[in-house]
């Protein structure tokens, strides 16, 4: 019978069981529930957990009764080299120091931009790693390792 | 004069030299951040807030206070010379603001959404400081029952308010609940949800969360192509002071849009958007030429723009009074002070009236600062939008990764940023707002304790929360919200109402 179709809205609500399943579970699982009176570390979550569970289905049910809209592009580019520049530079501040660490994290995230130009990238990576390290190592004095253990000097 | 020399307490602690640069460096870093183009108040403040963590309690709220008003002004900088407003409250401001820019008039609109923020927000620290007091003696009365429905109609009100489905708007809020669980229960010390890693037993990383939800997910939808040709107007801004006539015609808007924005902040969820919305409405019933709304007209930014701020500005008070933010950047807020050490709620008027009173001064001075700052520099921030959008980024990624690691100097948070950044895009992409989840996940521990208190007392019977009036009248007040949300023609009324905001 169905005419429309709206996927935005279906995985939107997919989403929110998978959350609500993990949260639930996990809580039935691995916590005390308790009653209501003496509530345990699991009782909140539970009872949250299946709200969320319901409203996920109600969702994905009304996906199914609306008309689609369109989704757009997606930044793919960008998610492959942007989400990894935090965790590049949580993986080698440590090891590498302060400054190696914001200087590879910076020019991995300038590649998230069609636009940008190796030659660019690079220098303005340079600049971000000077401007950074003069503010937040020297200015303000935050206790970081400017080079750290794995460099040979 | 109880008045007078709480205030004078107030400049007394915020007009000290540093906080003062402190302040003045929050205006600038914000209204620079504020005016990159798709980036609203909210992402600019998540972004700053790691800087002020270093600072003392009152000085990184002080300063947290500027970054607040360089952001929205900055907001509706480029609302006005781009029509790319970063955030809902200021697109309204873009209607006629933008319209303005292109006769040939932006220098007018930019100052008179800075006179107009700049009187509306003086009325609203007054008002803050009259109204704070006898709130927070109300608020100490508050037992755990109260509070409980308080947050729930804070949280709803917050859905109703939201854009876009209000389906999804409340799974938003119940999951940000859920995520402000995950830690160690308070009351047995189990680990919830923490997969193992001993670095979640202190909960997610608020800030971490912060970022990436706001932060990286909007600098990914910025990146999805198209990010080019942006035309800025006003390469003339035209004469900066508005005309005698100019000003005579924004008085009246001015006025009605500081009364109306300063009863609407105090509602939890956004008042500040609606104050906006009402305002341009309002305005353009009220005005003699209303065919002139939408071409351009003086008082379709003067009233929004100063309701806004006035908005902006009594939403402090349910933050201040109760600890209860009112909206994504009060949240925001509630986390720095967390952080800091302070719990927010009715106890810091009485234990620390020197941060209580500085922060209200320090409103007023951030409103001045703008004013001061920005109109003269208006030509500096118009040649900072020239520069292209993917030299900046990567510059802000930078500064928030520094800033993430630096509250803690643990790795895990940053892992937090990039997979929030991940949800928060996704949740973009699926058309769920990601204000109401902040929402739910700051409120959410507070929420549950709240609850567990209110039933220990009632005996385990939860008609506490009905037989306690106060209690009783706030559930009230959440049921007839979630009744009106849901009724079938409010719906279809609410949905026109954003779609012809956007």
């Amino acid at each position: 019978m169905r005419k429309t179709f709206d996927p935005t809205d279906a995985v939107a609500g997919a989403v929110f069981m998978a959350f609500g399943l993990f949260f639930g579970l996990s809580s039935l699982l691995r916590l005390e529930i308790g009653s209501a009176l003496r509530m345990g570390p699991g009782y909140a979550p539970l009872v949250l957990a299946s709200v969320l569970l319901l409203l996920g289905a109600l969702i994905l049910l009304g996906s199914l009764r609306s008309a689609p809209e369109a989704v757009g592009r997606l930044a793919w580019r960008g998610m492959l080299f942007l989400l990894p520049a935090p965790i590049l530079f949580g993986l080698t501040v440590r090891g590498l120091g302060f400054v190696p660490a914001i200087f590879l994290a910076t020019l991995l995230a300038a590649f998230a931009s069609p636009r940008m130009r190796p030659g660019a990238a690079l220098l303005l990576a340079v600049a971000v790693t000077v401007f950074s390290t003069l503010i937040f190592s020297v200015g303000l004095g935050l206790p970081f390792r400017r080079f750290g253990p794995w460099l040979p000097f | 004069m109880d008045l007078l020399s709480n205030l004078s307490l107030g400049f007394a602690t915020a007009a000290t030299p540093w906080n003062l640069l402190f302040c003045l460096i929050g205006v600038i870093l914000g209204t620079l951040i504020g005016v990159l183009p798709g980036i609203g108040a909210t992402a600019t403040i998540a972004m700053l807030l790691p800087i002020t963590f270093e600072l003392e309690p009152v000085s990184s709220l002080i300063m947290l206070a500027g970054i607040y008003y360089g952001a929205q002004y900055g907001g509706s900088t480029t609302a006005i010379l781009i029509n790319m407003p970063g955030e809902s409250s200021s697109a309204v401001t873009a209607l006629d603001g933008y319209q303005m820019a292109r006769r040939g008039k932006a220098g007018t609109a930019l100052a008179v959404a800075a006179l107009g923020s700049f009187f509306a927000g003086t009325v609203a620290t007054v008002l803050v400081a009259i109204f704070a007091p006898p709130l927070t003696a109300v608020a100490l009365k508050f037992g755990s029952a109260e509070y409980f429905s308080l947050m729930v109609l804070g949280l709803v009100s917050a859905v109703a308010l939201a854009h876009g489905s209000f389906l999804k708007a409340l799974a938003m809020v119940v999951l940000g609940l859920l995520l402000g669980l995950v830690g160690t229960d308070i009351y047995t010390g189990d680990p919830r949800f923490t997969l193992g890693r001993p670095e979640l037993a202190d909960g997610l990383s608020f800030v971490g969360l912060a970022v990436g939800i706001f932060g990286i997910a909007e600098i990914l939808r910025n990146l999805e192509g198209g990010e080019g040709d942006r035309t800025i107007l006003g390469q003339s801004l035209g004469g900066l002071w508005p005309s005698r006539a100019d000003l005579r015609k924004m008085v009246g808007p001015m006025l009605r849009g500081t009364a109306l924005g300063s009863a609407l902040g105090v509602l939890p969820g956004g008042g500040a958007v609606l104050a906006a919305f009402g305002s341009y409405t309002i305005e353009k019933r009220l005005s003699r030429n209303p065919e002139e709304f939408g071409t351009g007209a003086i008082a379709g930014v003067a009233g929004p723009e100063s309701a806004n701020n006035a908005g902006a500005q009594t939403s402090f008070i349910p933050l201040l009074t109760l600890g209860i933010p009112a909206n994504p950047v009060m949240a925001l807020m509630v986390g720095a002070m967390i952080i800091q050490g302070i719990v927010p709620g009715p106890n810091v008027a009485t234990e620390q009236p020197d941060l209580f009173w500085g922060i209200i001064a320090s409103m007023w001075i951030g409103n001045l600062m703008l004013i001061v700052l920005n109109l003269p520099l208006i030509g500096i921030w118009v040649r900072l939008l020239k520069v292209p959008y993917h030299v900046l980024f990567p510059i802000i990624i930078a500064f928030s990764s520094i800033g993430v690691y630096s509250v803690k100097g643990n790795a895990f948070d940053l892992f937090a940023v990039a997979f929030f950044g991940l949800l928060g895009y996704l949740f973009l992409k699926l058309r769920c707002e990601p204000a109401p989840l902040l929402l739910g996940f700051v409120l959410g521990p507070l929420l549950e304790e709240n609850l567990r208190r209110a039933m220990i007392l009632g005996r385990g019977d939860p008609s506490v929360f009905l037989t306690r009036p106060i209690s009783a009248g706030l559930l009230l007040l959440t049921a007839a919200v979630l009744v009106v949300m849901l009724l079938p023609r409010v719906r279809r009324k609410r949905e026109e109402v954003f779609v012809e905001g956007d």
